[in-house]
């Protein structure tokens, strides 16, 4: 992500006209439970017909010697069905480490990696969570894309997820 | 002696596992995972012969009779095999990306006849059964057997390469992948015999947690002229499907009749 803010500033200056962007929020909530884990967590857009239109992250731990925590990615089982069985991991600019609990906050610009050019046309963001030894949740927001105008939409989690937040900008 | 014990109870195993009494004892193979990721990927198979599904009371399975086949349509071996009381089982690594194959096959013939007046059964190779019968054997009565068992792998996205059907005996060809099941989502397979369209076949499949319910709960279908036949899973679980049949198309002369049998463990997830 931090890579991808230069890019964005970079359009806001050059061609604020055409930058449609927008702003996910994901809230990884606080769990007290007796063992944690940082949950494994996706998400991408989808096409009314369920393919995959963009993937946008992939939170999985990467600090396991000889790619150990890819064993595990198959546990977010909606995105590995859809798109993550046919990634080679790690995916340039998508994939990261696990992120501890709060809000984090992911920009994405129309034109560029990882969001590319979006078609006109009605899609869902689909974020996806799963916790070694706990649960698993997903978590979906239909936007049309581009926004008309600056669109605020949300999506609450119950468990595994928090609030989540999508912000679009025409 | 321990041998020949176990051979005999088998065949009574077997044979039950076979169409004239299926509501009986069931026979199964079920890994531990069915998708698998990373490259170190390895999971762990039980194979038995129960009442209930999953849970091993009853015989474990021959592994003799395993035959694995990788993605890229190879052959591979299975490792750290055992035999239990109940339960079989092995370990098998999936390093391929694509569909693995894991299949008990059977194939032989079994036999009953009378000796003095009592009722005895063999089995075996048909190239054995002249010298497995008495000379004595009042009544002989022979059958064919062909059965298949078998279960699914998926690292990465699923392939064809391992499904190819071998032309021999009852076959499952998935037009559905069958590591790509999602309750509430319809699958459709189609059944072949000896690698032709079965039409008319009955299928059945039912959600293996039966420990925990009154009921088989069995959901049933009849395959179509191209041998096709469709379930909609009604809720994520291991299921096991299963289709037989019998007809007189033996290439053993002493037999009038073949049983065939084909079975699959399918998991299927939840949304």
């Amino acid at each position: 992500m931090r890579r991808l803010l230069p890019f964005a500033f970079c359009l806001t200056v050059a061609a604020p006209a055409f930058a449609a962007d927008m702003k996910l929020t994901v809230e990884i909530p606080e769990l007290k439970v007796a063992e944690y884990h940082r949950p494994y967590v996706a998400v991408w857009i989808e096409r009314e017909d369920h393919t995959v239109a963009a993937n946008l992250a992939v939170w999985y731990d990467v600090r396991k010697k000889d790619g150990e925590g890819t064993k595990w990615l198959k546990d977010m089982r909606q995105w590995w069905r859809r798109t993550g069985r046919d990634q080679t991991m790690p995916i340039d600019g998508v994939s990261g480490a696990t992120r501890p609990a709060g809000q984090h906050q992911l920009r994405f610009t129309d034109g560029k990696p990882p969001l590319g050019t979006l078609a006109p046309g009605h899609y869902e963001i689909v974020v996806e969570a799963a916790r070694e030894v706990g649960g698993h949740e997903t978590q979906r927001i239909a936007f049309d894309w581009p926004a008309k105008a600056s669109t605020h939409l949300s999506a609450k989690g119950s468990a595994e997820l928090g609030q989540i937040n999508l912000d679009l900008n025409p | 002696m321990k041998h020949a014990f176990v051979r005999a109870a088998l065949g009574a195993a077997l044979a039950l596992a076979l169409p004239m009494a299926a509501q009986a004892h069931k026979m199964w193979m079920v890994p531990s995972a069915t998708v698998v990721s990373g490259d170190d990927a390895w999971v762990t198979v039980d194979a038995a012969v129960s009442n209930d599904l999953y849970y091993p009371d009853h015989f474990p399975a021959q592994l003799d009779q395993l035959v694995i086949t990788a993605p890229d349509g190879s052959t591979v071996q299975a490792e750290n095999e055992n035999k239990g009381k109940y339960r079989s089982t092995f370990d098998l690594a999936v390093p391929q990306k694509g569909t693995y194959r894991i299949a008990l096959v059977n194939q032989g013939v079994f036999a009953t006849y009378e000796l003095d007046g009592q009722k005895k059964r063999w089995r075996g190779n048909a190239t054995d059964l002249k010298a497995g019968l008495p000379a004595n054997a009042k009544n002989v009565e022979v059958n064919e057997m062909a059965s298949r068992v078998e279960t699914f792998v998926t690292q990465g996205s699923p392939s064809t390469g391992a499904l190819k059907p071998t032309g021999k005996g009852m076959e499952l060809v998935p037009v559905t992948a069958p590591n790509d099941l999602v309750s509430g989502e319809k699958a459709t397979f189609q059944l072949l015999v000896d690698g032709k369209p079965a039409a008319d076949v009955k299928v059945v499949a039912i959600d293996g947690a039966t420990r925990y319910r009154n009921a088989q709960d069995e959901m049933d279908t009849t395959t179509d002229k191209d041998g096709k036949f469709s379930f909609t899973w009604p809720a994520a679980g291991m299921y096991w499907v299963n289709a037989s049949a019998d007809d007189k198309k033996t290439s053993t002369k002493e037999a009038k009749q073949r049983r065939l049998g084909y079975t699959a463990t399918l998991e299927v997830l939840p949304q």
